[in-house]
């Protein structure tokens, strides 16, 4: 029995390295630095509203669009941030469009977008998205910069 | 005692469960993004990303200058949480112990000491955990406070010194958000001290608590059905029945509860208050084993009621239920040998929420799990269970990497193949420009060396036009030719060589600040063009650059990553064979066990019937029952 544990364990250690390898060669491969964005999306600290979806498109094209669960939402509304979108742009200045589909406390939906500008240097570009309900008193969409 | 013992098991300990260490505004999108998967219980995911991050994060030059920097402990602490939550227990505490080793303040490593201990608590190292909370000294986080004095009575208990765990929980008493734990474990560690009137006095505290949530009315329950388990074995029955009275009649301990305070009142000869208890109990779940039970003594209080003739009915339905129920655990054991179980357990939408192992007994086509609710919920079993969800997650993932690996085979292919034809030109021309380009860049950094220059020791021949200086020149070349002739004829025309050097050089000195100043404004007109030049030969050398390395030096690391993956695909299949063997074995002989008891119960309950319609037909007038 603790054989067998002990063998899981070294499994899933084994597991993780290959799994951190594997990123770093998909990166590598597929979003290199010199062309990688990546976006991601908090939901401000206390806010209430239930997020629905986010849509994105960067320079007109659309990117993602993301539908949340239940549980996702509670990952986010306890301060985790969502990798939403990871690709390649050219150097230079992107637009972004942010589209935020949600629901009120009361039930009432709400819909909020956002138009943004990015510059895309050499080194990977890193986009947070902090989102936030009508009610909150908070600019619904904030673009900080990482 | 047995079933005190049982019942009181091991303390409560889900008081210590880690949660995320969370932070105040947060700096580092990746520490986020292993917390959002640590929030939904993605623990592999959680770790990958946090294992990564900190692994740039500690071969940075300056690490203070990383966004990671401002979480760095609390990333560490999350890492340790995260590998117990993944049942990686050899590697739990690693990240933590290096903080401790590091050079940080006092309440960052006593918290560290903290997370340590309770990590070693966990894994059952308590000599370990001992000497982890012997390092706290000085300041401890105000958030940790209550929780490490939580788990050193836990450790005390654990080693067997409750008196010492007595002290810590009483100065815990005043704690709002352990108050359940503290007043459960508190009464706990007096039984185990031997100071029983206490513990039952402690017991009846916490078995009055106010609840608002479930967790605390759990503990109430818990406290008040082993208060009241305590008094019936103690003969004191109607203290008992008060106390198992309190038992939520909807909880999980109400079962039980319920059975036994039916034992209280029969106990003290009173079956007709036995009967109401139990009368609630008989008609809930039959595959619980306090309800099979309280089938059998419902008959019993009514034959000791001498109400012969519905006992021997009630005998005879449970002798029905009885064989019924084997029917059902026989069926239940074959379709675990089929391997039923198993597929039951690892269906994804039975997985949803926590409750899932609840809900599955609700699945129409998995009987396998009516009898294994018990089983399920114990600690030992969640723990095989999560590992063997484990394994088969890991299983699909390497399904996905095979995929993934192949793909990038393909990408790589491709690439080479658009990109082989083309460079060889792409690279020619590319050298043409790049010489050109180098010829104009030296230039530009000739002049301005020569304008540098002329500001120290100026010199106006330098900014000359060239007609101005082709107009020098013709003019040198008549002073030659002319020579030193002093014929009339030549001493007028070199008089004129001379007025038109003259010329020349007025032009040249009176113009030469103006033309200083153009040139300078020409020489800066230049940067613009250059930079940009610069900028498009940077790009380009990077793109060119980013071709080759799109397609080439890959091979060596896919191929042993396809082998690496291929090997733990064969070790977790042979992983999910045995661990599913093992959780197919407990479940049962689980069954079995239960089986067996349903045998004995089967007997009888036949006996029952026999007997109670032997006493019926010799008792004619209660014949029938009522």
């Amino acid at each position: 029995m603790r054989g067998l544990d002990e063998q899981i364990q070294e499994i899933k250690s084994d597991s993780l390295r290959m799994s951190a390898e594997l990123s770093q060669l998909e990166e590598k491969l597929l979003y290199p630095s010199g062309t990688q964005v990546a976006i991601f999306v908090a939901v401000a600290k206390g806010d209430t509203m239930r997020l629905d979806a986010v849509r994105l498109q960067i320079d007109g094209q659309l990117v993602a669009h993301y539908i949340y669960s239940a549980k996702e939402l509670q990952a986010l509304r306890k301060g985790g941030v969502q990798r939403i979108y990871v690709g390649n742009v050219a150097t230079g200045d992107h637009k972004l469009d942010v589209l935020v589909d949600g629901k009120l406390e009361g039930g009432a939906d709400f819909s909020r977008t956002g138009q943004f500008t990015f510059r895309k240097e050499v080194k990977p570009r890193l986009v947070g998205l902090t989102l936030a309900g009508p009610r909150s008193g908070n600019t619904p969409i904030t673009l900080g910069d990482w | 005692m047995r079933a005190t013992r049982q019942l009181i098991g091991l303390v409560l300990v889900l008081g210590l469960a880690a949660r995320p260490a969370t932070c105040g505004d947060l700096k580092d999108l990746y520490f986020g993004e292993a917390l959002y998967h640590a929030y939904q219980g993605q623990y592999f995911d959680a770790l990958q990303r946090l294992d990564t991050e900190l692994a740039q994060y500690h071969v940075l030059d300056e690490p203070k200058l990383d966004t990671l920097h401002y979480h760095i402990n609390d990333a560490e602490f999350s890492v340790g949480d995260f590998e117990l939550d993944y049942r990686m227990h050899q590697r739990a505490g690693r990240a933590i112990k290096a903080v401790l080793e590091g050079a940080v303040d006092e309440a960052v490593r006593n918290e560290a000491a903290f997370r340590l201990a309770r990590i070693h608590f966990q894994k059952g190292q308590l000599d370990d955990a001992l000497q982890a909370l012997a390092r706290i000294k000085g300041p401890v986080p105000e958030e940790i406070k209550g929780d490490l004095e939580f788990l050193r009575a836990n450790v005390y208990m654990a080693t067997g010194q409750p008196g010492e765990a007595v002290k810590v929980l009483s100065q815990l008493r005043s704690n709002e958000r352990l108050a359940g734990f503290v007043a459960y474990n508190l009464s706990i560690a007096l039984l185990q001290d031997g100071r029983t009137q206490e513990a039952i006095e402690q017991l009846d505290k916490a078995g009055q608590l106010p609840a608002d949530d479930p967790a605390t009315l759990a503990i109430r329950d818990k406290s008040n059905l082993v208060l009241g388990t305590m008094l019936f074995e103690s003969g004191n029955f109607e203290r008992a029945r008060q106390s198992l009275d309190r038992v939520h009649l909807e909880g999980p301990f109400s079962n039980q509860a319920l059975l036994r305070a039916g034992w209280a009142e029969a106990s003290a000869q009173q079956y007709d208050r036995a009967l109401v208890p139990w009368n609630i109990l008989v008609g809930r779940e039959p595959t619980d084993a306090a309800v099979q039970e309280v089938i059998l003594a419902v008959p019993h209080a009514y034959a000791s009621l001498k109400l012969h003739g519905r006992a021997a009915l009630l005998y005879g339905r449970a002798l029905e239920l009885f064989s019924n129920q084997i029917e059902r655990v026989d069926a239940s054991i074959r379709s675990i040998r089929e391997g039923q179980f198993l597929n039951a357990l690892i269906r994804e939408e039975s997985r949803e929420d926590e409750t899932w192992v609840i809900r599955l007994r609700n699945l129409p086509d998995a009987p396998e799990t009516y009898y294994l609710m018990e089983l399920m919920a114990s600690h030992d079993f969640q723990t095989a269970l999560h590992n063997y969800l484990d394994l088969e997650d890991l299983r699909s993932r390497f399904i996905a990497w095979k995929t993934s690996l192949d793909a990038f085979d393909d990408i790589i292919r491709l690439r080479g193949q658009n990109y082989e034809p083309l460079l060889p030109e792409v690279d020619a021309q590319f050298r043409a420009l790049d010489s050109r380009i180098r010829l104009r860049l030296e230039q530009r950094k000739h002049l301005a060396e020569r304008l540098q220059a002329i500001l120290t020791a100026p010199r106006p021949g330098y900014l000359a036009t060239a007609e101005e200086q082709i107009a020098g020149e013709r003019i040198a070349l008549i002073e030659k030719r002319l020579g030193n002739s002093n014929d009339p004829e030549s001493l007028a025309l070199r008089q004129r060589a001379v007025r038109l050097r003259g010329a020349l050089t007025w032009r040249l000195e009176t113009e030469y600040n103006d033309r200083l100043t153009a040139a300078y404004v020409h020489l800066n007109e230049l940067k613009a063009p250059l930079d940009a030049l610069t900028r498009q030969y940077d790009a380009f050398v990077g793109t060119r650059q980013a071709a080759t390395h799109s397609y080439v030096g890959y091979d060596v690391q896919i191929a042993r990553l396809r082998e690496r993956v291929g090997d733990a695909l064969q070790r977790v299949d042979m992983l999910i064979a045995r661990q599913g063997h093992m959780i197919e074995t407990v479940a049962i002989n689980q069954l079995e066990a239960r089986r067996e008891r349903l045998a004995v119960q089967q007997t009888e309950a036949r006996f029952g019937v026999a007997d109670s319609y032997d006493r019926a037909a010799r008792a004619p007038s209660d014949a029938g029952g009522q």
